[in-house]
């Protein structure tokens, strides 16, 4: 299997006051296509950070990123923000432990969000589709507030996919929601991956969520210490 | 499928009593605009309107302030001073001259008038002159009386219906204890005419004791005569002041400019107060979506996106208000000509306010640029905002 994500020497210092925090030090790390890896790792550990840097949403202090064969940040030097973007658009769906739904828009609004911005071929079809597999087909006019925790994050899971993306980055999705829910959205993680063959990067503090990845990551004091 | 006008609109809805407020604030701006333009082209129309409805270009009073003579001439006041009514045969004897009307106004004090009594005029004309000058003044019943002599009078449409005349009725001057016959009733003419009593002016010089004498003549002169060298040679004339109408209409325009000043100075304050309005709705709106607006950029939504969405939140704001706002105006259009008239020292007999569909998208059109521009600075902030920024501040909510 090709390596889809490749990180080398991935270094991220954060400055409180004149206090230098290292949030990531020295990570290298390759995903490959179709892997599901799990970080794992006390709070502070740095997974969240590595994970968002992987998803090329924030900038490494130092290192080197590529998705695929697209080098994201080299020497110091990062893609424009309009080509990081469309890197974003194509490879990547994310899914936040506070799901970032758009309270005004009803759930099929939400889940279709991402092409307001952008034409793309799959049409609402695929969102019926997409809901109907999530269990979110007689909630497609409802708005966010009238859902549950489960469902609000079945509809984060839904907007994350609406594109097809390459890799699932999937931050605590389960940190807002009760065992039930936890092991509802874990099975909707797995069967994406044996699927669909999705690439996923799992970020959690549970065990249990954690061991359904084919690859287990422990991060302490931003090192990796098992991979 | 959302789009980027849908989303803009939904969110206005979330907090909307906020959005109501501010589109509010716009519509009460808009309505300032819009009477404010109807009124600089309402009021322009009606002056004009009222000089050209009197029938001559050259007006002759005994000699005072010209202010004063300009506004007491349209308002069919008394005049200061009275001319020796053969001024006319030195008039007569211009070839510029097509038409000479004599006129003589007098006041007298009715204690009947009203609760407490007030002035009455009486306006005396040539009944051989003054009709064919004013061709628009028509009767709903009699005619203009044909002695210059008689004890007779035309009563305008409004004084016919305040004093509830009809031809035949008998009239006393008050003060004089004379009695004049009404023959005629003028139907209405939308201008000063409307309030006035004509008398023929022989007859009112004898009721008032000024024989021989005017306070005004109405010089008509021909169809390509040079108006401003005939003007020249009057001023040779003693003891008279030649009012032109350009003049009138600057003496006016004049007046009235102070009060457009203000007028305009309040409506930039309205407008400067509604951009401030917009400005601080829609920048705490981006503030309060910091991480939608991240998230959104995470999904693929560019900087050009979010500004477009904080624009279109903007636009429906001061498209909505800028209607809400022109319908206003045109409603409130005679309640705001009241106040106007109220406030200026002279208004003209016309509309004061003249709004039509064009001035109407134009005022539509100038706010929703204002709000556009009031937009620029919220939309700019929202389209800097980056998606790791908008989570690290969720983290930090946590």
């Amino acid at each position: 299997m090709s390596a889809l994500i490749t990180a080398r020497n991935l270094e991220k210092i954060f400055y409180r006051g004149s206090e230098q925090v290292t949030a990531v030090d020295k990570v290298s790390i390759s995903v490959n296509e179709g892997e599901f890896v799990s970080f794992v790792g006390a709070s502070g550990s740095g997974k969240t950070t590595l994970l968002h840097i992987l998803g090329c949403l924030d900038n490494p202090t130092s290192g080197s990123l590529s998705i695929g064969e697209v080098s994201v940040f080299s020497d110091h030097k990062s893609l424009t923000e309009s080509k990081l973007t469309r890197l974003r658009r194509d490879n990547f769906g994310y899914i936040f432990q506070k799901f970032y739904l758009i309270p005004t828009l009803t759930v099929k609004e939400n889940i279709l969000l991402p092409f307001a911005f952008y034409k793309n071929p799959i049409n609402s079809s695929n969102a019926m589709d997409l809901a109907e597999r999530l269990g979110l087909s007689h909630r497609l006019s409802h708005l966010p507030k009238e859902l549950s925790g489960g469902e609000m994050q079945r509809v984060a899971i839904a907007r994350a996919l609406i594109n097809k993306p390459k890799i699932i980055l999937a931050d605590e999705p389960t940190g807002n929601l009760d065992s039930k829910r936890s092991l509802e959205i874990a099975g909707i993680l797995s069967e994406l991956h044996k699927k669909d063959g999705i690439t996923i990067i799992l970020v959690t503090h549970n065990p249990a969520l954690a061991s359904i990845a084919d690859r287990r990551v422990q991060l302490q004091d931003g090192h990796l210490v098992q991979a | 499928m959302p789009s980027i006008s849908g989303i803009a609109y939904k969110n206005l809805r979330r907090k909307r009593i906020r959005s109501i407020l501010t589109v509010f604030g716009i519509a009460l701006s808009t309505w300032v605009l819009v009477s404010l333009f109807g009124f600089n082209r309402g009021y322009e129309a009606s002056l004009n309107s009222d000089i050209d409805n009197l029938g001559f270009q050259v007006l002759l009073t005994a000699k005072g302030c010209p202010y004063e003579a300009a506004t007491l001439m349209l308002q069919g006041s008394k005049s200061l001073r009275y001319m020796p009514e053969a001024v006319m045969d030195s008039l007569y004897q211009n070839e510029a001259v097509d038409k000479l009307t004599p006129m003589l106004m007098q006041t007298v004090f009715d204690v009947n008038k009203g609760e407490e009594g007030g002035m009455v005029g009486y306006l005396g004309i040539d009944p051989a002159t003054y009709p064919s000058m004013k061709p628009y003044l028509t009767f709903s019943s009699g005619e203009w009386f044909k002695d210059r002599e008689a004890k007779e009078a035309v009563l305008g449409y409004e004084v016919a219906e305040l004093e509830q005349r009809e031809v035949g009725d008998l009239m006393l001057i008050p003060e004089k204890e004379v009695e004049v016959l009404v023959v005629g009733i003028l139907k209405r003419s939308g201008t000063q005419d409307d309030g006035t009593i004509f008398m023929p002016y022989k007859a009112l010089q004898t009721i008032f004791d000024v024989q021989g004498q005017l306070t005004s003549v109405g010089i008509k002169v021909k169809q390509g005569a040079d108006i401003n060298a005939y003007e020249e040679e009057l001023y040779s004339i003693h003891d008279v002041q030649v009012v032109s109408m350009a003049q009138v209409k600057n003496t006016i325009s004049n007046l009235v400019s102070t009060a457009k000043v203000m007028v305009m100075s309040i409506a930039i304050i309205a407008i400067l107060i509604a951009m401030v309005g917009v400005m601080n709705t829609i920048l705490m709106s981006v503030l309060e979506r910091y991480q939608e607006i991240g998230i959104m950029k995470s999904m693929g939504a560019t900087t050009f996106h979010i500004f477009r969405l904080i624009w279109f939140e903007t636009i429906i704001l001061c498209a909505i208000g800028g209607v809400i706002g022109s319908l206003f105006s045109i409603v409130m259009a005679r309640l705001t000509e009241a106040l106007i008239r109220y406030v200026l020292p002279y208004a003209p007999s016309g509309s004061l306010i003249m709004i039509d569909f064009r001035l109407v998208l134009e005022s539509i059109g100038i706010i929703t640029l204002i709000g556009l521009l009031s937009g620029i600075y919220p939309a700019f902030r929202a389209a800097r905002i980056k998606p790791i920024e908008a989570i690290r501040s969720s983290e930090g909510e946590l």
